[in-house]
């Protein structure tokens, strides 16, 4: 049995005027331990995803419909309470900002301890026994003296070890983490991402890492789920999707890696933009952008079906992978 | 800390001198001191060797360093009405004022919090929008028509409580008598207190509840939320704390304006406090009286917006009170 | 960016958010009703020489004799005058129009006053900043921890002692709106000011300068109209106050004369008759008041809900 099974999960927004889909019919699986990204652009619904699965969608955000089964339990028809035994416990989240997601006038110790009392039965001084143990598995240097600190008195390096910490304290089965590093100095964000790898990994903690960034994706993850537009568009086991991506989309976004790039060369962008919430095309929703598209993907919505390894949402992946091999063969 | 401490109250005495040359340029400008002394019959030889001998013929300077002088000293000149030192005067009223502002500051604080934190939690309930058309109501009806609208029913109509003075006060110590000891003067602060606070509870029931819900859409309390932790401590704990650091500010503020809103209140109600007090001291031309009342009160401010501001320092653990002081 | 139409997006912008606005006032039936009631009792006040059946201020109209009578739909009234009379036999409803006029004006005229001068001084503050900007906020600080009301009483109560009631009466119009003018400049020159810092790191400021405009005209054409929204929010609680302010001002004797009410004068006047009997002499103006700030207040509300501006706070 996998960890986390989401089968045909949307989610809908509640406008003034009208309700616009965020998350179209999302299917995917994680299995115990399983290291799992979610790529796509800022508006494809990754940290919506993220939200859900928490099911911590915040008004006017509401999952319509579909189920999110977390170790054979259904998540979506959880009451509040039960659903509150699972987060923090079972299922931890990591936030983007560091610098805004502490509380700033708690101490660290008193939002560490906090966390384990509401969901064991310990004293404050077990508690803060445990946050230690884990604030030294972070490298915090001197935790006990952490303990008693403000949030503004410590880095956002710090901080998001210190949230890091406060994921694993329960030790979850699962944690997600939103962008962990964006609003990191790039200096320290391999150094996060590295710590956050080695504990999942030791741990045997499946981790949900959702970036917009497909090198740290082929760094950390072992599946890849790309999202565009609310929509799965490719999913696969990372190694392959960034090797031989399918979709004209993932293969754009892998052109316009920095790496792909030769010095002195422009980045290959992907030519316009994702379409608003409230726009999204009939058919294929990134037939605008592409240029392989024909007139069927302006009228028809691909579905995600089985690709060689990977599964893919294009009408034309045929056609484009044989090109592909010719060029390549050329 | 010290160093903060010693640049806030710096910052306290240096008001407390602009006051304090406000005062002396109204007692040099308002009204004749001779003849409040020695009346109008007397010949222009013994004026002048009186103001020579009482110093008004001084320059500026020595005469407001005097002024200066006695009042750090506690002595405000004497009441030509009362004939009395008009420190003494206010002080006798003082408890009077204070009590009625204590009763006030318990509606505004006892209800203001859970108010404003249910119409947050809940802004679509029913009682809340009721909580908040009241409050709308309430901050667009001034302080003397409340109380004149709260005599009108509960006095003149239903006679229930008294309509005017302190009633039945018990002796505390000095010359401090107290409402809070005796029934009859529970049931006469009670309208009083009601009138003074009807304007300043919705105005803070509306404040808590804006930054409440400021403070509710924080990324800290969607976090808290994705610890698993409870509504109830996510409510009192991560949000009201951060919810009150701006209210501590602006109740700073407010309190200066409930001792104007006393003016009123003690007015209506003919209340025997200091406000009250001062309107009579206006209309009697009592120089001396209106300068102590403007000294006090300019104390009280400074006082309190100081304290105020050193509680802010204290609560709210992102204040460097060490660093500020630099 | 053409260098010719040096400022094409405000007026766009404004076009913009003007629809926006319209349509959702339209959807408001608060803000609808309000704005109405504001505009009828407005209009009506404006227009008070011509609908008042009676001139309060014309002696020769005024006879003591017809004092304390009830309003129409009481015992004991006089057909002639709708909503009774006061205690010196003025026309009630007469002198509740001129008194509601008085108010208005006042109100408005202070609120003019105060943002004259927030605004200046908040533009002056941002655009130079440095010492003079420290200075002039740190004035702001000490001037907001006073309260305005307390100010104004004594400043009204001292100047009342030194020239007597006959010359202040004479020049209470002004002193009132001078002191309640004054004393609520910091609340916008904290707004101006935050909007000036904002603004003047955005390009269109800086190419402004480039084009050699000076200081002035851009701060009037392209600093003021990003400052428009909140300055409006603050501009309506404001009128609201300073209503408020000059009526505990007037009611408490420091205002208004009884022989020139504004509406809090003539509660005041009224005040002594309550006991006797005589509600209507407080109550109906009472009323009037009261819904003449509620709505102006509700007026606010649905402004800071739809602008919702950044306002300074603390």
């Amino acid at each position: 049995m996998s960890l986390l099974s989401v089968r045909d999960l949307s989610v809908k927004f509640a406008m003034r005027d009208q309700t616009v889909t965020a998350l179209n019919h999302i299917s995917f699986d994680l299995a115990k331990g399983e290291r799992l990204g979610i790529v796509g652009e800022s508006g494809a619904g990754k940290s919506i995803t993220g939200f859900a699965l928490m099911n911590l969608l915040s008004r006017p955000g509401f999952i319509d419909s579909g189920s999110i089964h977390f170790e054979g339990e259904d998540i979506v028809q959880m009451s509040e309470a039960q659903m509150r035994t699972i987060r923090g416990n079972r299922m931890a989240m990591i936030f983007q900002d560091p610098m805004v997601t502490l509380n700033p006038v708690l101490t660290i110790g008193q939002q560490m301890v906090e966390t384990l009392q509401a969901h064991r039965k310990l004293s404050k001084a077990e508690a803060e026994q445990i946050a230690i143990v884990k604030l030294r598995e972070v490298y915090i240097p001197s935790p006990e003296e952490r303990l008693g600190q403000y949030p503004h008195e410590l880095s956002g390096g710090m901080r998001q070890r210190i949230i890091i910490a406060i994921a694993l304290l329960l030790d979850p089965e699962l944690i997600i983490a939103d962008e962990p590093t964006t609003a990191l100095d790039v200096t320290i964000q391999a150094d996060i991402m590295e710590l956050l790898l080695e504990l999942c990994q030791s741990n045997k903690v499946g981790l949900i890492l959702i970036t917009h960034d497909l090198g740290v994706v082929s760094q950390m993850t072992e599946r890849t789920l790309v999202m565009y537009a609310g929509r799965i568009i490719e999913a696969g086991r990372t190694r392959e999707i960034i090797n031989d991506p399918q979709h004209p989309y993932t293969q754009g976004l892998i052109n316009a890696l920095p790496q792909q790039t030769l010095p002195g060369q422009r980045l290959k962008q992907i030519p316009g933009n994702m379409p608003g919430l409230d726009a999204v095309p009939v058919g294929c929703p990134f037939a605008p952008r592409c240029q392989f598209a024909v007139d069927h993907c302006r009228t028809t919505l691909p579905e995600l079906v089985r690709y060689g390894d990977v599964e893919v949402a294009c009408h034309e992946v045929n056609r484009l992978h044989e090109t592909r091999t010719e060029d390549q063969s050329a | 800390m010290l160093a903060y401490l010693v640049k806030r109250v710096f910052q306290a005495i240096a008001v407390m001198f602009a006051i304090s040359l406000i005062g002396f340029a109204i007692q040099d400008n308002l009204g004749d001191p001779l003849r409040e002394l020695v009346g109008q019959s007397v010949s222009e030889e013994v004026r002048q060797q009186l103001r020579d001998e009482l110093g008004l013929n001084d320059s500026f300077m020595t005469q407001y360093l005097r002024f200066a002088g006695n009042a750090l000293q506690g002595d405000l000149g004497t009441s030509y009405f009362f004939k009395e030192p008009a420190l003494d005067v206010i002080l006798k009223k003082l408890p009077a004022t204070l009590e009625l502002v204590m009763g006030a500051t318990l509606i505004i604080v006892g209800l203001s919090v859970p108010l404003g934190v249910y119409t947050a939690i809940k802004p679509n309930a029913i009682l809340s929008r009721i909580i908040m058309g009241v409050s709308i109501i309430g901050i667009s009806i001034p302080v003397f028509l409340t109380a004149i609208l709260m005599i009108f029913v509960f006095s003149v109509e239903y006679g229930w409580f008294p309509s005017f003075g302190r009633g039945e006060v018990v002796h505390v110590f000095g010359s401090w008598d107290t409402n809070f000891l005796s029934a009859d003067g529970w049931m006469h602060i009670l309208l009083p207190s009601v009138a003074l606070a009807s304007i300043m509870l919705p105005l803070f029931v509306r404040l808590i509840r804006a930054e409440m819900m400021e403070v509710l859409q924080s990324e800290y309390v969607k976090y808290a939320k994705a610890k698993g932790i409870r509504p109830f401590r996510i409510y009192f704990v991560h949000a009201l704390k951060n919810t009150l650091l701006p209210v501590i500010t602006v109740g700073g503020v407010q309190i200066g304006t409930m001792v104007a809103y006393t003016i009123l209140t003690e007015t209506v109600f003919q209340w025997p406090g200091m406000g009250f007090m001062f309107l009579e001291a206006v209309n009697r031309v009592d120089t001396p009286l209106i300068v102590a009342y403007l000294i006090v009160v300019g104390f009280i401010f400074v006082v309190t917006n100081t304290i105020v501001d050193l509680i802010y320092g204290l609560v709210n653990p992102t204040v460097n009170l060490a660093r500020m002081g630099a | 960016m053409s260098s010719l139409s040096t400022n094409p997006e405000p007026s766009r912008l404004s076009k913009a958010w003007n629809s926006n606005m319209a349509y959702s006032f339209r959807r408001n039936p608060v803000a609808v009703v309000s704005l109405a009631i504001f505009l009828i009792i407005t209009v009506m006040s404006l227009l008070s020489p011509l609908i008042a059946p009676f001139d309060p201020y014309d002696p020769a109209q005024i006879d003591i004799m017809n004092s304390e009578y009830p309003p129409i739909w009481v015992d004991g009234s006089d057909a002639q005058f709708m909503l009774g009379t006061d205690d010196q036999g003025r026309d009630l409803w007469s002198t509740i129009l001129y008194g509601t006029r008085l108010s208005l004006l006042i109100g408005l005229c202070a609120v003019g006053l105060q943002a004259f001068l927030g605004i200046s001084i908040g533009l002056i503050s941002g655009y130079v900043g440095g010492r003079v900007d420290s200075l002039l906020m740190r004035l702001a600080d000490i001037q907001l921890s006073f309260s305005t009301l307390m100010v104004a009483i004594i400043f009204l109560a001292v100047t009342q002692a030194m020239f007597g009631s006959e010359t202040f009466n004479q020049y209470a119009v002004y002193f009132l709106i001078a002191v309640i003018g004054v004393a609520e400049w910091p609340q916008y020159a904290r707004t101006v000011r935050a909007t000036v810092l904002a603004e003047k790191k955005k390009e269109y400021v800086d190419s402004a300068r480039v084009l050699g405009f000076g200081p002035l005209r851009i701060m009037v054409r392209h600093i003021l109209p990003n400052s428009l929204s909140p300055i409006f929010v603050i501009s309506t609680v404001q009128v609201a106050n300073a209503i408020i302010s000059e009526a505990s001002l007037s009611f408490l004797g420091l205002g208004m004369p009884p022989s020139q009410p504004s509406l809090g004068s003539l509660i005041s006047s009224g005040f002594d008759y309550i006991f006797s009997g005589s509600w209507w002499i407080t109550a109906i103006p009472g009323v009037v008041l009261v819904v003449l700030v509620l709505v102006i207040n509700l007026l606010g509300d649905w402004m800071r809900d739809i602008l919702n501006p950044k306002l300074y706070k603390g």
